[in-house]
């Protein structure tokens, strides 16, 4: 893993992660957007307290809307709804599990981990 | 073919509807995968809808007019070559080649090359602005030049289409949509001539001009006149000349079979490859499906007879023996506003055929049925101004109607369709050929449980539509019969539906969507029934939509209290109760979208929106709004929209009573209200109607005497006229009875159904809910009272609720670690002194006037 010095974001610096908020600024089962690193990111917390990071550009409508989804669950897998169009994605892994009638198309995502209490993604993307 | 022997190559050239079922079938049946199949697109992308072309109009993608799923491209016995075209076809070596120089051998050759669009040798067809209408990329360049021209004139567009059949009447309907002025040339005395007769040219003439499209018939078109080399002038045989700067040509086909004829294959004497009922040419290698096949002497200008030909092909490269049944050429015309259908014998060719004839002008209605001469068995008929007939009248042509067949020519909901009757073989869905049979095999032998599962196995109803309700009857009726609970699962978190999830909310009192899916349901939620929950939570009285663990309920409309936007930003709506406004009330409007850069419109529902703000913004906006009197007006819930008014007595010179004073009243009382689909209201001063009350959900119109009320009306997708509850009510007992009517609806309707469906579905119709409304049959109507008043003592501003609550106005935030910075992938272009959000191609080009960075006046 490449050594990333943080300067622009706020909280605890860690190499290769970003500080983002407090899980506390995020409501259960909704998004909140973030900027990290000049990019857009949609942060979910379900109501078991799992943070996940997916790219805020909703893919099918190019509006950067996805933190504004529902948050839900298809069978085991934690989903987030695009509030434009509907598309349905499992937020662990950004793939898109209805594509309500288009192309299917995931989301990139990013690793997340709370420490004391503070959301740290990591400045790369998972690889799909 | 025995198991193990080379798999066969299969050249399939053209990429159109047809190609790809036949594509489909072969793949699903072929299980040994005993063909490898190439598929030669000239157009750029894999088969669509053309069916479906003019949707491309309304702002849709092209990969929305996609056919069915990528599955099977991905296949690995299918190749797809888009923007390929095939050049020649040598038939004894049996190779076909590309417009890039490649050879491809084959084993089947399938000819699927479709029809041109022909165009008319008149001078002047080659100028800019002449179009032919047949194409995705035919329709991009159209809508490209149209918006072009409008930029480049200070007038409406002016557009004319050649030819006024199916496809030109489409056309023109496509060019009103567009704001064009249109008109439509015709060079026989009506219109659609090869669908209905005289009397239905008249009643469909009518109907096309009261959409605004001008109609010339008994005309042909002699010129078009250039302007520096775009149309400007049409001329004709006689009258006058037009001027036009967009000229489309919708005159009719012509098969493409140029590459047959050029290998020496035998085509018709108008055109098309000639093959037999097999489909199959003289080469015992090459076919010929869809529109370029001559088959029985003709080439057939629809969808449903090639996709019959495709699964006939289909079956014999399997070594089947399956024949060409001959055609049904029932057609539909899919002009919103405009209902035509022509069907069976039309015309009364048939020797000895009755026709039952009803014809109301006023109406705008003309219906004929083409009985045999004993009236009792139907040949065929045409429907103007009415189809609602249509789906279930067609399979039954030559079968016995049982009783008067001007029954079935009343106006819809008068006469119940004859469902529970259609023989087996009857064809309910003609696009796909799919028998009233093979749809309830699909129920009883196939396990489908629904109308989704139904439409994937049987194909019913996916191309044009118009059978879906005939379908669905059918697929209700038979789940039925065979004893199976017709499911009304909400989704898969919930087993109830919502009038059920309702009444046991209600009855226990639940609280919190928690306990609800604790206790009714399974795993977290999802988009479908969280704000079905959020809303009949809401419905009770439960407090403000966002307080807790209600606010992750909300779509993000409710959950903003805005409506969300193409690009991300939102509008907001103040109430304006009835349309009535004050001079000072529009300047406060005006400032706040000035100070805020948002473009503003007067909505259809006589109030005023501001669109592009940002969600940060929202707070801002709403406390200079609330500040200066205004409430929220939940354009953005499903709820009480708006209370429509005409002026009424007050002003107008034949009001009989105050419309506006009663609207008013009537918007003050609702507002709020969530329920289970919008609700719409209107409040008419006499009977002239100029508030169209009857459009409404609930539409209220003056008599002499008091109030007419009329519920169950609707605009939208399928428009529905409010049917008479109750009359000359005095406003109290008006009140009453509208309180009683939505609560009732409120409780027991369905998720996402609006009150004329609600109606219709509730079992005993309109005469039950009277019951209930009017005479409380069921001895609910204390009870419902009680929820209404509860509704109006308890209802606040929620907007006025957020902006007290700092915790509310958290969710505003635009970025969670910088709530203040404004997304920047905002960007606007200036068009009649207003933002607009900019094209991907403005984007791109960079001709914006601003991004969001500029706080005020963009
Ligand atoms: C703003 C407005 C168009 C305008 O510029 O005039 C509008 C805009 C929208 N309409 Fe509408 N409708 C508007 C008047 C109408 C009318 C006319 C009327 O109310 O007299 C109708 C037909 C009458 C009716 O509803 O029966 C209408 C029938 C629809 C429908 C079809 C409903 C149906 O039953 O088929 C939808 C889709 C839906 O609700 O599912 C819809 C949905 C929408 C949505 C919410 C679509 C969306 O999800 O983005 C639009 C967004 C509103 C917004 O503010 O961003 N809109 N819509 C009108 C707002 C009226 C208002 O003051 O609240
Ligand atoms: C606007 C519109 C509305 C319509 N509405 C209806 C309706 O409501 N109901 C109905 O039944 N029908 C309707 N039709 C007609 C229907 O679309 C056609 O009957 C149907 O598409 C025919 O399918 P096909 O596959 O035979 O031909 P096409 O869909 O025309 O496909 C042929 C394809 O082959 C390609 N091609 C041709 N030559 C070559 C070559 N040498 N090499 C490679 N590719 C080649 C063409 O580019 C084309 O993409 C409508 C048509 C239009 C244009
Ligand atoms: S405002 Fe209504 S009619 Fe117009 S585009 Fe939006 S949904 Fe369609
Ligand atoms: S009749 Fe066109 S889809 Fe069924």
């Amino acid at each position: 893993m490449t050594v990333d010095v943080v300067t622009e974001e706020p909280g605890l610096a860690l190499p290769g992660w970003v500080a983002v908020c407090r899980v506390g600024d995020l409501s259960p089962e909704r998004g909140a957007a973030a900027l990290v690193g000049g990019e857009q990111l949609a942060l979910f917390r379900t109501h078991t307290d799992d943070v996940y990071a997916v790219q805020q550009l909703d893919p099918f409508s190019g509006a950067h809307v996805m933190s504004r989804g529902i948050v839900g669950s298809r069978g085991d897998a934690p989903t987030v709804a695009s509030p434009m169009y509907k598309q349905v994605f499992d937020l662990r892994t950004g793939e898109c599990l209805d594509p309500a009638g288009r192309e299917p198309q995931p989301l990139r995502t990013w690793a997340t981990d709370v420490r004391d209490g503070v959301v740290h993604v990591s400045r790369h993307e998972v690889a799909a | 073919m025995p198991q193990g022997s080379p798999t066969q190559q299969l050249v399939v050239i053209g990429g159109g509807m047809v190609a790809r079922r036949l594509i489909d079938a072969l793949r699903s049946r072929d299980e040994a995968g005993t063909w490898e199949v190439t598929l030669l697109c000239e157009e750029p992308r894999a088969p669509y809808d053309r069916v479906a072309l003019t949707s491309y109009f309304t702002g849709r993608h092209p990969e929305d007019l996609a056919l069915g799923g990528q599955d099977l491209w991905d296949d690995p016995l299918v190749t797809l070559r888009r923007g390929v075209r095939a050049d020649r076809i040598d038939r004894d070596a049996r190779t076909v080649t590309t417009s890039g120089g490649a050879v491809l051998p084959y084993d089947a050759l399938v000819l699927a090359t479709g029809s041109y669009a022909a165009v008319p040798p008149v001078p002047g067809k080659d100028l800019r602005g002449a179009f032919v209408y047949r194409t995705i990329d035919d329709v991009a360049d159209l809508r490209a030049f149209v918006e072009k021209r409008r930029g480049e004139l200070d007038r409406p567009v002016r557009g004319a289409v050649v030819g006024g059949g199916l496809l030109g009447l489409e056309a023109a309907g496509a060019l009103t949509a567009l704001d064009m002025e249109s008109t439509v040339v015709e060079f026989a005395p009506r219109l659609m001539p090869l669908q209905v007769d005289d009397g239905g040219g008249a009643a469909l003439k009518r109907l096309i001009e009261a959409l605004g499209v001008r109609v010339r018939t008994s005309t042909a078109t002699s010129k078009i006149v250039g302007d520096r080399g775009a149309v400007s002038r049409m001329e004709f045989g006689e009258g006058p000349a037009l001027d036009v700067d967009v000229v489309i040509f919708a005159v009719g086909v012509r098969p493409r079979d140029e590459l047959a004829r050029d290998c020496g294959l035998e085509v018709g004497e108008r055109g098309g490859v000639l093959v037999d009922d097999a489909c199959a040419t003289a080469d015992p290698a090459v076919w010929a499906i869809g529109e370029v096949a001559n088959i029985g002497g003709r080439c057939l200008g629809l969808v449903a007879p090639g996709y019959t030909m495709a699964e006939i092909v289909a079956d014999r490269l399997l070594g089947g023996a399956g024949t060409f049944p001959g055609a049904d050429l029932s057609t539909k015309l899919k002009l919103l506003g405009v209902d035509v259908a022509s069907f069976g014998d039309a015309f009364a060719q048939e020797p000895g055929g009755l026709e039952v004839v009803i014809s109301d002008p006023v109406a705008g209605v003309y219906k004929k049925l083409v009985m045999s001469d004993d009236a009792r068995t139907l040949r065929g008929g045409i429907l103007v101004g009415d189809a609602s007939a249509y789906a279930a009248l067609r399979p039954m042509v030559g079968r016995e109607l049982g009783g008067d067949p001007a029954a079935y020519l009343l106006p819809e909901g008068s006469g119940p369709a004859p469902v529970g009757d259609l023989p087996d073989d009857a064809t309910v869905c003609s696009c796909n050929n799919v028998s009233a049979g093979a749809v309830r095999c699909a129920v009883t032998e196939g396990g489908c449980t629904d109308l989704g599962g139904v439409k994937a196995c049987t194909r019913a109803g996916t191309s044009c539509g118009s059978c879906l309700p005939l379908v669905k009857r059918l697929v209700t009726t038979e789940l039925e019969r065979s004893g199976i609970e017709v499911s009304n699962a909400l989704c898969e978190h919930f087993e109830l539906s919502r009038a059920q999830l309702f009444d046991v909310v209600r009855v226990q009192g639940l609280t919190t969507f928690s306990e609800i899916i604790a206790a009714h349901g399974r795993g977290r939620g999802c988009d479908i029934c969280k704000p079905v929950i959020g809303s009949i939570l809401a419905s009770l009285g439960t407090g403000h939509i966002l307080e807790g663990e209600r606010a992750t309920l909300q779509d993000t409309n409710d959950h903003v209290m805005a409506n969300l936007q193409k690009d991300g930003s939102y509008s907001v709506v103040p109430r304006i109760p009835g349309g009535e406004i004050t001079p000072e009330g529009l300047i406060v409007i005006g400032e706040v979208a000035k100070d805020f850069g948002l473009y503003t419109k007067i909505t259809g529902g006589q109030r005023i929106d501001l669109f592009g703000a940002r969600i940060e913004q929202l707070p801002q906006i709403w406390k200079r709004l609330v500040d200066n009197g205004f409430e929220s007006g939940h354009a953005y819930g499903k709820s009480l929209r708006t209370v429509k008014s005409c002026v009424g007595s007050t002003w107008c010179r034949y009001g009989v009573q105050d419309s506006v004073g009663l609207a008013i009243a009537l918007e003050l009382r609702y507002r709020g209200l969530r329920s289970p689909h919008k609700i719409k209201l209107g409040v008419s001063g006499c009977a002239r109607e100029c508030a169209e009350a009857r459009g409404k959900d609930v539409g209220v119109i003056a008599t002499d005497n008091g109030w007419n009320l009329y519920v169950g009306g609707n605009g939208g997708f399928t428009p529905r006229h409010a049917q008479l509850l109750a009359e000359d009510l005095d406003t109290e007992t008006l009140v009453r009875a509208i309180d009683r009517f939505l609560m009732f609806y409120v409780r027991t309707a369905d998720r996402l159904q609006r009150t004329a469906a609600w109606v219709e579905d509730h079992e005993g119709g309109l005469e039950s809910i009277r019951s209930v409304v009017i005479d409380d049959s069921l001895g609910i109507g204390a009870d419902l009272d009680a929820a209404m008043a509860g509704h109006v003592d308890g209802y606040e501003d929620e907007w006025a609720a957020a902006l007290a609550d700092p915790e509310k106005l958290r969710r505003f935030g635009s970025f969670v670690n910088a709530p203040d910075r404004a997304d920047d992938s905002f960007a606007y272009v200036a068009e009649r002194g207003q933002p607009r959000p900019a094209t991907p191609e403005e984007r791109t080009s960079g001709v914006l006037i601003a991004g969001t960075t500029l706080e005020v006046r963009r």
